[in-house]
């Protein structure tokens, strides 16, 4: 009994979570090393499996820079986002190519964000997270660690 | 003992992956060597390459797009704003010391910036220029 209620609980809790998405703990060291020099290693959770492979088959050209990798390494990088990735219903379209910034619900998530904000020379791009969410990179994007003064309530 | 110093080869080998800015500087100056009689690198035309506009590219027209003016500072990605750990050795030490790495941002940044492949000598120009620079 108390276990079900335990297990209830957390279901409950989980919906919460949105703004906790540290990278799994069997995130391959392929995808920090060859995903996170250009910019943040986005959490896989946040486009869906098959934007994931689209996005992996075009690395030659990707949003005009070469970010290409053995295929041997693509495999691998691409069998994780895959196994990792989020539910199309509820990302809806990410476009093409991909974006998180794209998506349906990176749109709602930012509803507040003032439009000229995306182009503050201080952020530069949607896709630049850490620009706001301080702690992006250790996948935390709670109302808390929010950094630009203006996003302050 | 041949089998011994086979085996002290091997260890050693596979201990190199590792390597110092100057032997990287000299993996490419060999190259460059070969195609034209008498190269050796030069800290001064690497610097010309770094600070050359290439224009190729609307929003990283040269290697201080991404790096500035200073190597020895930490940069930041034009487009995506993250920031980039310092180019030059001064600034990072782990600068130049993976073959493989140093190789695969050639191939990749002269083709965005200067719009073709590096050549060796550019190659080994520009690791003189960024193990010297202050
Ligand atoms: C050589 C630099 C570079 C590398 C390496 C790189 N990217 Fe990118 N990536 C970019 C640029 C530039 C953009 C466009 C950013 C923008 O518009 O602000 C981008 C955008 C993205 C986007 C879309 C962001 C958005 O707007 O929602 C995703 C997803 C992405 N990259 C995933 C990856 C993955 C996965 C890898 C590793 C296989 C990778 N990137 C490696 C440069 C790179
Ligand atoms: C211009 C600033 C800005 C940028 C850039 C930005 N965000 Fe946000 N983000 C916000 C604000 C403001 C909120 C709303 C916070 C709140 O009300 O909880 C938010 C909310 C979120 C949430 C929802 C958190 C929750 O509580 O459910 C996620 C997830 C998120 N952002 C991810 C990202 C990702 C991933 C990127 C980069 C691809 C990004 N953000 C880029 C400002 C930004």
């Amino acid at each position: 009994m108390k276990r079900l209620t335990l297990i209830a609980l957390l279901g409950l809790a989980l919906p919460a979570f949105a703004d906790r998405m540290p990278l799994p703990a069997n995130t391959p060291a392929s995808f920090k090393t060859e995903c996170a020099s250009c910019h943040l290693a986005y959490p896989p959770a946040l486009l869906a499996s098959k934007d994931w492979q689209t996005l992996m088959g075009g690395l030659k050209d990707h949003f005009g820079s070469d970010a290409a990798v053995d295929a041997k390494t693509a495999q691998e990088i691409g069998d994780f986002l895959s196994s990792n990735a989020g539910s199309p219903s509820k990302l809806g379209n990410a476009g093409n190519p991909p974006r998180i910034t794209q998506t349906a619900r990176f749109v709602r998530k930012h509803d507040e964000v003032p439009a000229k904000l995306w182009r503050d020379p201080r952020v530069k791009s949607a896709a630049n997270c850490e620009a706001c969410h301080r702690n992006a990179a250790s996948g935390s994007f709670s109302e808390r660690d929010l950094v630009l003064p203006e996003l302050k309530r | 003992m041949k089998l011994l110093t086979t085996i002290a080869l091997l260890v050693a080998s596979t201990l190199s992956l590792a390597e110092t800015p100057q032997q990287i500087r000299q993996t490419y100056a060999a190259e460059a060597a070969a195609q034209q009689a008498g190269f050796t690198a030069s800290a001064k035309r690497g610097e010309t390459l770094f600070r050359q506009r290439f224009a190729v590219s609307d929003k990283m027209p040269d290697c201080t797009a991404c790096h500035t003016a200073n190597p020895v500072n930490a940069g930041q990605h034009v487009i995506t704003g993250k920031s980039i750990k310092p180019i030059a050795v001064a600034g990072n030490g782990e600068r130049f010391t993976d073959p493989a790495k140093v190789e695969k941002w050639f191939v990749r940044n002269c083709k965005e910036v200067v719009g073709r492949l590096c050549t060796p000598a550019e190659k080994a120009d520009f690791v003189a220029y960024m193990s010297e620079v202050r």
